[in-house]
């Protein structure tokens, strides 16, 4: 098993916003290991929302190379992407994004829709949400859980498919301190648990102080790397 | 993406939203009932024509003067200088040499609106003098008394046979009739038998006639010049027979009238070429109301494009995060492709019951007016709503279901 999931080398993303080009990412590198909890912080234009997306495989770079898992990622069809997303990739959103009409379970399930796996969908969602802490509350529907709960369920859904990656952008953005310190525990106990690597942004001191690792963004490029 | 995976899918996004479901599946229904109860209509009057024309004979062929069809209604005469049809005319068909596909000849005098009276009662009918050789060319029958005879003909007997609508008209019964006096045009006749029902006609009912003998008609009733007649109908040997008959018939008519081919004064109808022409004008009469009832269907279809443009709109996060969890261009493609597939197939399925249910109705409220117009549902009226109701889904569903694929997931994701 290659010991480091994220390899990029050189990362450029440049956007046409009208007459002004943007740069977003400037030669941009960074390794992150297998099992690593790493925080990006960086104030708001520094391209932490454009890494996550390039590192998500939702976006391609303008330049530069990427290596997920092992795998080159740049050059690869939308397809090809969407199956990465779907194998090696948990997304864990501020706003958790859940489907309002379905119940937690069928939530959970959505991602085994896309893959090949989906005879044991039920027993493997269900095994996810017994580890978020929610079986008691599969059959609910996101709008009669709590916030905390909803982000759990999220978060079941992110582990689902057992990805090499769980990615969380602002995960306690919209949760009171105390549940976002749980969520924030649940994550890191998955972290150390499954050895599944850990990503999030951030720009919550307190959040990423709870990471191995914290790396400060400022104008596309990486500004320190805090031990 | 696994199939009943795709239906749960499809069921529960539409079960989310059940007015808008139910209103853009009342788009489609209403377009399927409007093309299946207009199809059926016009399949019915189609029907009820046919058989019309079918029961005059299929060995059966209509000599008339001029270019005018003597079973179609109207018709223009393009021809200058008609002559009559007469006795001789008729005569000279029944010739084994030249005309050996005829069996025989019923000439005919017609007289319509004229007023009949008996027992009280005054109305108005249609009278047909003939000859003996009409009943069994045109296949008619009694259900009460006899035809006349040779002899009766020849002596301008006061005779007549009479419709079972009339006799009801008059009478106010169809039997015991015989005997009974009744006046026709003033003059005084004796029934002699009653008609079978041959059921209502678009062309004047055949129930409401009185057949008397062509000499005494010609003396009192239906007053001609000469010998002239209004029409011969010539009974051919066979069915396969009527082309030649035609051919023979003509051939001798141009002759005795001096035309030329294409100058014709008169003209030949078979029952073929009646139902040939009456099944082209119900045919186009079906095609134009189908087609009126199919814009129907096509606002319907529209409708279908219309919800599932909002809907995509709408659900632009889900579509990201669906692409985010690995959904890839094709598998929401798919989902908004069945989702608009199944309401218009959901609508068709309903608008065919509506559609029959109408049908049956207006079938209903004809046969309380009278009119003979049993509207029939087609199998070929239920599949053309139903391929075109699933077409109108992928047709009107496909273009939404490609901005939902192309959506950029990080734009996507972005939309609030």
């Amino acid at each position: 098993m290659e010991d480091t999931v994220i390899r990029a080398d050189g990362l450029t993303k440049f956007y046409r916003m009208g007459e002004v080009e943007v740069q977003a990412l400037r030669g941009l590198s960074l390794q992150i290991k297998r099992g690593e909890a790493v925080a990006i912080m960086g104030p708001s234009g520094s391209g932490k929302t454009t890494l996550m997306n390039i590192l998500g495989c939702l976006d391609r770079p303008t330049g530069g190379e990427y290596i997920l898992d092992g795998e080159k990622v740049s050059g690869l069809t939308d397809n090809q992407l969407a199956g990465i997303r779907n194998r090696k990739i948990g997304f864990i959103f501020q706003s958790f994004n859940l489907l309002q009409r379905t119940s937690a379970l069928a939530n959970v399930e959505l991602p085994m829709s896309y893959s090949d796996q989906s005879n044991s969908a039920r027993e493997r969602a269900v095994a996810a949400l017994r580890a978020v802490g929610l079986e008691s509350r599969m059959k609910h529907r996101p709008t009669e859980l709590s916030g905390g709960e909803q982000q759990r369920v999220a978060i079941a859904r992110a582990l689902v498919n057992e990805p090499a990656i769980l990615m969380a952008d602002e995960p306690t953005g919209n949760l009171d301190s105390k549940v976002g310190q749980e969520i924030m525990n649940l994550l890191l106990t998955l972290n150390s648990e499954r050895n599944t690597t850990l990503l999030i942004i951030t720009h919550d001191p307190r959040i990423s102080a709870q990471t191995q690792r914290t790396i400060q963004l400022r104008d596309g490029m990486i500004e320190e790397n805090l031990q | 993406m696994k199939i009943n995976r795709v239906l749960r899918e499809t069921f529960t996004s539409l079960s989310a939203n059940k007015l808008r479901t139910g209103l853009t599946i009342l788009g489609i229904v209403i377009g399927v009932a409007a093309v299946i109860a207009m199809m059926s209509v016009g399949q019915g009057a189609q029907n009820s024509i046919t058989s019309q024309i079918n029961s005059i004979g299929t060995n059966v062929l209509s000599v008339s003067a001029g270019s005018r069809a003597r079973f179609a209604p109207g018709g223009a005469n393009n021809v200058r200088n008609i002559r009559e049809l007469t006795l001789a005319d008729a005569q000279a068909m029944i010739d084994p040499f030249q005309a050996p596909s005829v069996l025989a000849v019923a000439p005919i005098l017609e007289g319509g609106n004229i007023s009949a009276a008996a027992n009280g009662q005054t109305t108005t009918t249609t009278v047909n003098g003939v000859t003996t050789s009409y009943f069994s060319i045109r296949n008619q029958q009694v259900t009460e008394g006899t035809f006349f005879n040779d002899q009766q003909v020849s002596a301008h007997a006061r005779v007549a046979v009479i419709g079972v609508d009339l006799a009801t008209t008059l009478f106010g019964q169809t039997t015991n009739l015989t005997g009974q006096t009744l006046r026709i045009n003033g003059q005084t006749f004796t029934i002699i038998g009653v008609l079978k029902s041959q059921g209502g006609s678009s062309f004047g009912s055949a129930d409401n006639q009185v057949i008397i003998p062509l000499t005494t008609a010609r003396d009192r009733v239906v007053k001609r010049p000469g010998t002239s007649v209004d029409g011969i109908y010539v009974q051919a040997t066979s069915a396969a027979a009527v082309p030649e008959a035609s051919t023979q018939i003509s051939n001798i008519m141009r002759l005795r009238h001096h035309v030329a081919v294409g100058k014709e004064d008169f003209s030949v109808l078979s029952q073929q070429s009646l139902l040939t022409t009456a099944t082209s004008i119900t045919g186009i009469l079906t095609t134009v109301l189908g087609g009126i009832a199919a814009i129907s269907l096509l606002v319907g279809g529209i409708g279908i494009m219309n919800i599932m443009l909002v809907s995509v709109v709408e659900r632009t996060r889900e579509i990201g995060l669906r692409k985010a969890l690995g959904a890839r261009n094709q598998d929401i493609m798919t989902q908004f492709l069945a989702e608009s597939s199944f309401l218009s197939l959901l609508g068709g399925f309903i608008g065919i019951l509506l559609g029959w249910l109408i049908s049956l109705l207006i079938g209903q409220i004809a046969s309380a007016a009278g009119t003979a117009l049993s509207p029939a549902v087609s199998l070929n009226a239920i599949l053309l709503a139903t391929g075109f109701s699933i077409a109108v889904g992928l047709f009107f569903g496909i273009y939404p279901a490609r901005r939902a694929a192309r959506l950029e997931p990080v734009e996507a994701l972005r939309y609030e």
